[in-house]
């Protein structure tokens, strides 16, 4: 071991609030967190061993177990499916002769599922020792093991070409591609580091505040809340110390355009956060970032420390005396709800990440219960944007209800997949076109958490006065099975990332999923698709976003396609157990280790 | 004393100090709002979300609720109660629950609820979980089926340098509530019984000791839970 754990937890000064880190530290070191330290961790930070556990297993990729010298986190999201992981899922375990969610007994390979980690255009994909893999096939599978068991290392496994952009760098050297389809006029105009900010300090903070509000500018992480407004309410607060947050977890699976934004214009997102700084006073920032994104960190670092050398973050900004600024990067640790701006707050405090209830909302009490401003990471991109070109150019832009552009990460049955940014107002239609997207079944709006539409509502258009979304698109053609392949999946990836603090959606989903599977299983009846839509219906007073939204997949489906769930149930009878004698005769004689006579 | 301000509860004219908790100004005022993660002097936590109701017209959880002026509030309402009961049941259904041989029955307050929200079989089917007893520490056992994961414990019951006897592990539906070993064996018996009493239900037992109150004259045995603030 090259550092000790005690040297590890002195880097952050013995600050239970730096957890995540000093926990990132230490699996990176050992490659996973042995139980028998904790105590001593413990010990160090000055909390129970049982309050440090709650941290550590909260989050997907703690483990305190070996991972596997070579350890495979292969994506489990819808596309991932389509796109034909159950090929490249059963490869590795033929090839590995185990199965997912073990480690060979030679400690080599360790097979893991995981949430969407944001490459829906280029599925399936792994994280394979922090390194992404793409466009995986068995045959790479087959090659890959191979060289798992030759021993050797990660990064030169990769036998494709580095993405485009700057995927290709030295500091990012990662097989990813952007899929750029459509270069906006907001995001993707020509940009010039500091005339934003330059534009922004010759103004006094709240003539910033009011450009942003009358930009009309809302977040683009899918909630849509009025920017200028959330400025404004934490300038309000009492406490003079506060915080700027980039929102950077992007779980919500189908989405992957903040991914792009920090690949190819990190800089834009940080010189935001700078103009929101100054617009409410912050001294410090920092950029949450999701684990699977951990490929960019020194790309991101990198860009920090150029914009320190140009005097745009650090002491005196801009040679505006007192304005002074900067900005850490917090990676998470595999957890979609960390998302929802309060959670984050509590996971870069180094907690498990569970929403707070509000009142108080962070603009009051965030970030070590200081007021905190949590922007997404296309939001900050635009603030730059809009200092630079004003509120009026951006204005012009989109529909009268929604101003701007909006990045769209679009994926599934369709030939372009990729990042698309498109003035608000388009019909879901228009764009299936340009996509080349044909034989449509269903269209996921905005991810599980959004709504499942059908060819019907292809008129619609984007908008938060029609449909509002983060910014993910998920085509379905006609071939699908929509409530096995789809909603079946983003029922599981609600279960799977529930926090578990609420009632109602620690409990929910799991009943759903059952009654779901009953149906798919042929044991259906009419009654269980209402028990659906009733069982859903606690689930709206739950605390987050993520609780709110559970059921959505369910219930939308059963709102649009209820005939796929009709064609399904059984009709000549009001009740059915779903117990089936000769398969529970079947199950327990394979368990007694006797054939089944029947 | 802050200032006195008026809100309105189900039609009610109410009165209380601003920013006091709903639950708690409601209290004041003989409206019982059904709590069962919430406990007096901890912090809100909002978990259980039984408590919620509607605040000009939104969901809200009134256990972290501050109170303020001109409020207007739905509690005793169809659309609540009946959510309320689902949550109910939904807890009776995700643990292994079997009244008769607690020894919280009669002072168990997820019991009390369900009379109070008339429930009869839950609508929801059983999982019947494989839950472990916990009976390593020397004061106390965690017996984790009757555990509701409201956190009462791990927000109350902590040692004198503020660490936590009682913390969350894992996550969604596989959330635990354990004990921290090294602090549970140096736990005195006044801790113990603080751990069994803060628990909502027969989740934290006290080792060694039987029960001072017989079955049939315990705490919610003669009048239902809440009745006590709506008589008032």
């Amino acid at each position: 071991m090259k550092t000790s754990i005690s040297d590890i937890i002195d880097r952050y000064g013995n600050d239970p609030s730096r957890l995540m880190d000093i926990l990132l530290d230490i699996q990176e070191e050992i490659g996973y967190i042995p139980e028998e330290i904790n105590q001593k961790i413990a010990d160090q930070l000055g909390i129970s061993k049982a309050e440090l556990v709650e941290t550590i297993s909260f989050y997907h990729f703690f483990s305190n177990k070996p991972l596997g010298k070579y350890h495979v986190y292969l994506n489990n999201s819808v596309t991932a499916e389509m796109m034909g992981r159950e090929k490249v899922k059963q490869t590795f375990e033929e090839e590995a002769g185990i199965k997912f969610g073990n480690v060979s007994g030679d400690g080599l390979i360790g097979l893991y599922d995981t949430s969407c980690i944001g490459m829906c255009d280029q599925e399936p994909a792994a994280i394979i020792n922090g390194v992404i893999f793409k466009d995986l096939t068995p045959f790479r599978i087959k090659e890959m093991v191979k060289y798992m068991r030759q021993g050797m290392p990660v990064n030169e496994m990769c036998r494709q070409n580095y993405g485009d952009g700057n995927n290709s760098s030295d500091l990012v050297q990662a097989v990813v591609s952007n899929n750029i389809r459509l270069k906006g006029t907001v995001v993707w105009d020509q940009y010039s580091p500091g005339e934003g900010l330059q534009k922004a300090i010759a103004m006094k903070p709240a003539e910033v505040i009011e450009e942003i509000k009358k930009s009309n500018l809302r977040g683009r992480g899918g909630a849509g809340f009025p920017t200028g407004l959330k400025w404004e309410f934490c300038t309000k607060a009492m406490e003079t110390e506060r915080y700027i947050f980039c929102n950077a977890d992007e779980g919500e699976p189908g989405t992957f355009k903040d991914r792009v934004i920090l690949t190819e214009l990190p800089r834009l997102v940080f010189e935001g956060m700078a103009i929101a700084a100054y617009a409410v006073g912050a001294k410090s920032g920092v950029l949450y970032i999701r684990y699977e994104y951990k490929y960019l960190r020194k790309h991101l670092e990198n860009a920090l420390e150029e914009l320190r050398k140009e005097n745009l973050l650090g002491k005196d900004i801009a040679g505006r005396k007192g304005f002074d600024f900067d900005i850490r990067i917090q990676y998470g640790a595999g957890a979609y709800v960390c998302g929802e701006e309060s959670a984050l707050i509590e996971s870069a405090e180094g907690k498990r990440g569970e929403p707070r209830d509000r009142p108080p909302f962070p603009v009051d009490k965030g970030y070590k219960e200081k007021p905190t401003i949590v922007n997404n990471v296309e939001t900050l991109a635009k603030v730059t944007k809009i200092m630079k070109k004003g509120s009026e150019w951006f204005l012009s832009l989109g529909t009268k209800e929604s101003a701007g552009t909006k990045l769209m990460s679009i994926s599934g049955d369709c030939r372009y997949p990729g990042v698309y940014e498109i003035e608000w107002g388009h019909s879901i239609y228009d764009i299936l076109e340009m996509v080349g997207a044909e034989e449509v079944q269903a269209v996921q709006v905005g991810g599980p958490s959004g709504t499942l539409i059908g060819p019907n509502q292809l008129p619609r258009h984007l908008g938060y006065e029609d449909l509002g979304t983060g910014g993910a698109l998920i085509i379905f053609h006609e071939s699908r099975d929509l409530l096995k392949e789809v909603v079946m999946n983003y029922t599981e990836f609600f279960i799977e990332e529930s926090c578990g603090s609420c009632s109602t959606c620690r409990n929910i989903p799991v009943l759903l999923k059952d009654k779901l599977q009953k149906i798919l299983d042929g044991h259906g009846v009419v009654q269980d698709i209402d028990d659906l839509l009733d069982w859903s219906k606690p689930l709206k007073i739950s605390r987050c976003g993520l609780g709110h939204t559970a059921a959505n997949p369910i219930v939308t489906s059963i709102q649009n396609f209820r005939h796929l769930y009709e064609k399904r149930v059984l009709r000549d009878r009001e009740f059915e157990t779903g117990f089936n004698l000769a398969d529970s005769v079947r199950e327990s004689c394979e368990a007694a280790g006797r054939p089944a006579n029947i | 004393m802050s200032a006195k301000i008026n809100f309105i509860i189900d039609g009610q004219q109410c009165q209380s100090e601003e920013g006091k908790f709903l639950v708690d100004a409601a209290k004041d005022n003989g409206v019982y709002i059904p709590t069962l993660c919430n406990y007096e002097g901890l912090k809100p936590k909002g978990s259980c979300r039984i408590c919620t109701v509607k605040i000009n017209g939104r969901f809200t959880t009134a256990c972290t609720s501050p109170v303020h002026d001109g409020m207007n509030i739905e509690n005793n309402t169809a659309e609540l109660n009946e959510m309320r009961k689902q949550i109910i049941e939904l807890l009776f259904v995700s643990g292994n629950h079997f009244c008769p041989a607690c020894e919280k029955s009669g002072d168990c307050e997820l019991q009390a609820l369900a009379y109070r929200y008339k429930m009869m079989a839950p609508r929801f089917p059983f999982a019947f979980p494989q839950k472990e007893i916990d009976a390593s520490h020397p004061k106390i056992i965690k017996e984790q089926n009757r555990c509701i994961l409201c956190k009462r414990c791990i927000r109350g019951i902590k040692d004198e340098d503020g660490k936590s006897y009682f913390a969350y592990q894992y996550r969604g539906k596989d959330s635990l509530v354990v004990v921290d070993r090294k602090l549970a064996a140096e736990m005195t018996m006044e801790k113990a019984q603080e751990a069994m009493d803060i628990c909502p239900v027969g989740s934290i037992i006290v080792r060694e000791k039987g029960w001072e109150i017989p079955i049939g004259e315990r705490k919610y045995d003669n009048a239902p839970i809440g009745s006590d603030i709506e008589n008032k």
